[in-house]
């Protein structure tokens, strides 16, 4: 088994924490994980990748090649197109919806989102409403790991294990929060469809 | 032993400290600043960690730990060696007691860099080995046999890291840690003053280990060597991979055709090994280099002398010669075709093609910016402001995320150079006929190299204007503590001459601006050494102080 992710989103969006949150469920489910970051000058508001990578042999490049990813998950639409081209012919793209408007020039939503849905497997979502929904704005990023799970083989136990792992240490409270994001994103629908 | 999930920067942390670490001293800097961090946050109290004024200071301060005979790490990004290569070429020289390991992080492609230097030629410089890791792994079990090689050569040793690899998690084992070694220091003091007479005995000793050095090469378990063919049956390929061309090699070579029977060396530590390499090309028809980096090894084994065997390589433009490694950019030396890609821009699907011919430009780029309200803005817009009296004005910038203000709104600085370099670059300008130059410089690049061209600049009673943003943290590096506070910065100048009327200190404010650029424009002016302050926390610190 072998699983390529690619993360993208804008710097301090906190697209780390979507890596973070998948790598734990990973590394529970004994796979190898090799995750590559961006940090530094990079991070300031700009636009950022990273890469996950999953198997069950051993990961030699921390880098995805372009053209091979399985999975692109963005935490915002422009950032998810941006980085399609690493998708191999059968992957799938799971993005936030909402823009992130940091740029004089963004795009119309319209022209983001169709050339998205020109991809098979895609999920668009609306994150912001689900994570109010579970009970605070910043759980936007596991309810797109929710929304991603439909996708990355593992099953959802894993997954469950790597909140918990992740968030362990902040209480409880923050377990149920984000488990609840989780099944949220999960099940989400799919968004502005047209 | 236990596991751990990883950067590579804190496997390095994790085993000098398994290595029985006494003191890491560094400065900030992209990708090397997790080194430090690891080790402040995870044994903070059981060893000393460190950030220091500038890397020079750092590494000064290792060899007194060296000297008392005590493990030493010291952290830096490859600009930051430049800083201290002084103590760092002589340290050479030096008979090292405890061991002294220099961690040096690369940053190929300047992910968050002036340049793409590659350190391992420094440690070629130097006549010291340097251990080359491709994986966390790597990092974490090299750094003992770094400070056990130090010891038994008392050389320094560097480890080189790259971003890619600094700043890539996975999971570790760890071994048992070794004990501290208690302070006893040197007693051969003659081994550690260069002066002439000693410092000539010092460089033959070093010259005369070089053999050794390279022994521990050959020899080496990171320079492994995988030969099927034979001199009499050639294969027609062979590779030489360094650092994480390596990785890229094997993510890539299951395509290739017989793969099992393609001769390749992997060299992981230097100096390189000569012999392995003539092993690998008698077995081979063309060898590839595949090097992170400048091509260091490849410009050594093509020398200039012809030869009958064919290399190729970065120098004949077979691998890119700038930027890093990727696991595409290696396929086409190795015989393999780019991956199709699907190549979506904005409002319709275009047609798929490969990666190379990929219409980037179709999306609006999203490059690095100033955090929404940083104080540094607002600097900038009064520094605009206030120039808009001068058209011969002219604004040198630094090393810091001010660097950003290289960018619209605000389009400011007019050079950056390296760290410090803002003051002096004012100061010849001024020299050469430009009357109204302004230097802007942050707190902690001012305490790390912008004292020293001051000074210069009172000395020569330059004209110039210096502005210094002070956010109280360094940061473009993730917030470290700026080594003293900016608060000290007005007395320290007065102290070295500048003319207290013309420091001044003000609050980097939006409803300041008019006042601020009216204090700035107010000591262009002036035709003495003026310096403005401009005070304000910056805000990604002050989230973090309230969290």
């Amino acid at each position: 088994m072998k699983y390529d992710i690619i993360l993208a989103g804008v710097g301090g969006q906190g697209v780390l924490s979507l890596a973070t949150v998948i790598a734990a469920g990973a590394a529970r489910a004994g796979l190898h994980v090799r995750q590559s970051e961006v940090h530094g000058m990079a991070q300031r508001g700009g636009s950022v990748l990273a890469h996950l990578r999953l198997s069950d042999t051993t990961i030699f490049s921390d880098l995805i090649p372009r053209g091979r990813a399985d999975l692109v998950l963005a935490m915002e639409p422009l950032e998810a197109l941006r980085y399609t081209d690493y998708l191999a012919p059968d992957g799938a793209v799971v993005t936030g919806i909402e823009p992130f408007l940091n740029i004089p020039s963004y795009p119309d939503m319209d022209r983001i989102l169709s050339p998205l849905r020109l991809i098979p497997r895609h999920r668009l979502i609306a994150a912001s409403p689900l994570a109010k929904q579970a009970g605070h704005s910043r759980a936007a990023n596991v309810i797109l790991v929710g929304a991603a799970s439909a996708y990355i083989p593992l099953e959802e136990a894993f997954f469950l294990a790597g909140i918990s792992d992740i968030f362990g240490r902040k209480g409880p409270q923050v377990v149920a929060l984000n488990e609840k994001a989780f099944t949220l994103g999960r099940t989400a629908p799919e968004a502005g469809q047209a | 032993m236990s596991s751990h999930i990883v950067l590579g920067d804190e496997a390095l942390a994790l085993g000098a400290v398994h290595a029985g670490l006494t003191a890491a001293y560094g400065y900030p800097g992209t990708p090397s600043t997790e080194i430090m961090e690891y080790l402040q946050s995870r044994f903070a109290g059981a060893l000393v960690a460190q950030w220091c004024a500038n890397e020079k200071t750092a590494y000064e301060e290792a060899l007194g730990t060296s000297f008392a005979g005590c493990r030493a790490l010291v952290t830096m990004k490859h600009v930051g060696l430049n800083v201290a290569a002084d103590p760092f070429m002589n340290s050479a020289l030096l008979n090292l007691k405890g061991g002294l390991v220099v961690a040096v992080a690369d940053d190929p492609s300047m992910h968050s860099s002036q340049n793409e230097q590659d350190s391992r030629y420094f440690a070629d410089f130097a006549h010291i080995p340097c251990l080359e890791p491709t994986d966390q792994q790597e990092c974490y079990d090299m750094v003992r046999v770094a400070f056990d090689l130090s010891e038994e050569l008392h050389l320094p040793v560097m480890i080189r890291l790259v971003t890619r690899l600094s700043h890539s998690r996975a999971s570790i084992v760890d071994a048992p840690a070794r004990e501290k070694t208690p302070p006893s220091k040197a007693t051969d003091k003659q081994n550690w003053m260069l002066i002439p007479s000693l410092a000539r005995k010092r460089w033959d000793k070093v010259l005369s280990i070089q053999d050794r050095l390279l022994a521990l090469s050959e020899a080496s378990p990171w320079n492994k060597l995988h030969i099927v063919a034979t001199p009499e049956r050639k294969s027609p390929l062979g590779f030489l991979c360094t650092g994480l061309g390596f990785n890229y090699f094997r993510e890539n070579l299951a395509e290739m055709p017989g793969n099992d029977k393609v001769p390749y060396l992997q060299v992981g530590q230097y100096p390189v090994p000569a012999g392995l390499i003539r092993r690998l090309a008698e077995t081979v028809e063309t060898l590839v280099v595949l090097e992170e980096g400048y091509p260091l090894v490849e410009r050594l084994v093509r020398g200039v002398l012809p030869q009958a065997l064919r290399i190729r390589g970065k120098l004949d433009g077979l691998v890119p010669r700038s930027g890093e490694l990727t696991p595409e950019n290696v396929r086409p030396a190795m015989g393999l075709p780019l991956h199709e890609c699907r190549s979506l821009g904005l409002a319709s699907g275009l047609p798929e093609g490969s990666c190379e011919e990929l219409d980037e430009t179709a999306l609006p780029g999203r490059p690095p910016q100033l955090c929404k309200g940083c104080p540094h803005g607002d600097s900038y817009e009064a520094i605009k402001d206030a120039l808009a009296a001068y058209p011969d004005g002219l604004v040198t910038a630094d090393i810091g995320c001010y660097a950003l203000g290289v960018l619209p709104p605000y389009a400011v600085p007019e050079t950056i150079i390296c760290m410090g370099a803002s003051i002096g670059v004012a100061k010849g300008a001024w020299e050469a006929g430009y009357k109204h130059a302004v230097a802007v410089i942050g707190d902690s690049t001012f305490y790390h190299s912008g004292i020293t061209p001051l000074i210069d600049a009172i000395s020569a009673k330059a004209g110039i204007t210096v502005v210094i943003l002070d956010n109280s943290t360094v940061g473009m590096t993730g917030g470290q503590d700026t080594i003293l506070p900016g608060s000290r910065i007005p007395a320290l100048i007065q102290a070295l001459g500048v003319d207290p009327e013309h420091i001044r200190v003000v609050d980097a404010l939006p409803k300041n601006r008019q006042e601020n650029a009216r204090i700035v424009k107010e000591e262009i002016a002036w035709p003495g050494v003026s310096v403005v302050i401009a005070v304000r926390e910056c805000l990604e610190t002050l989230r973090k102080a309230k969290k």
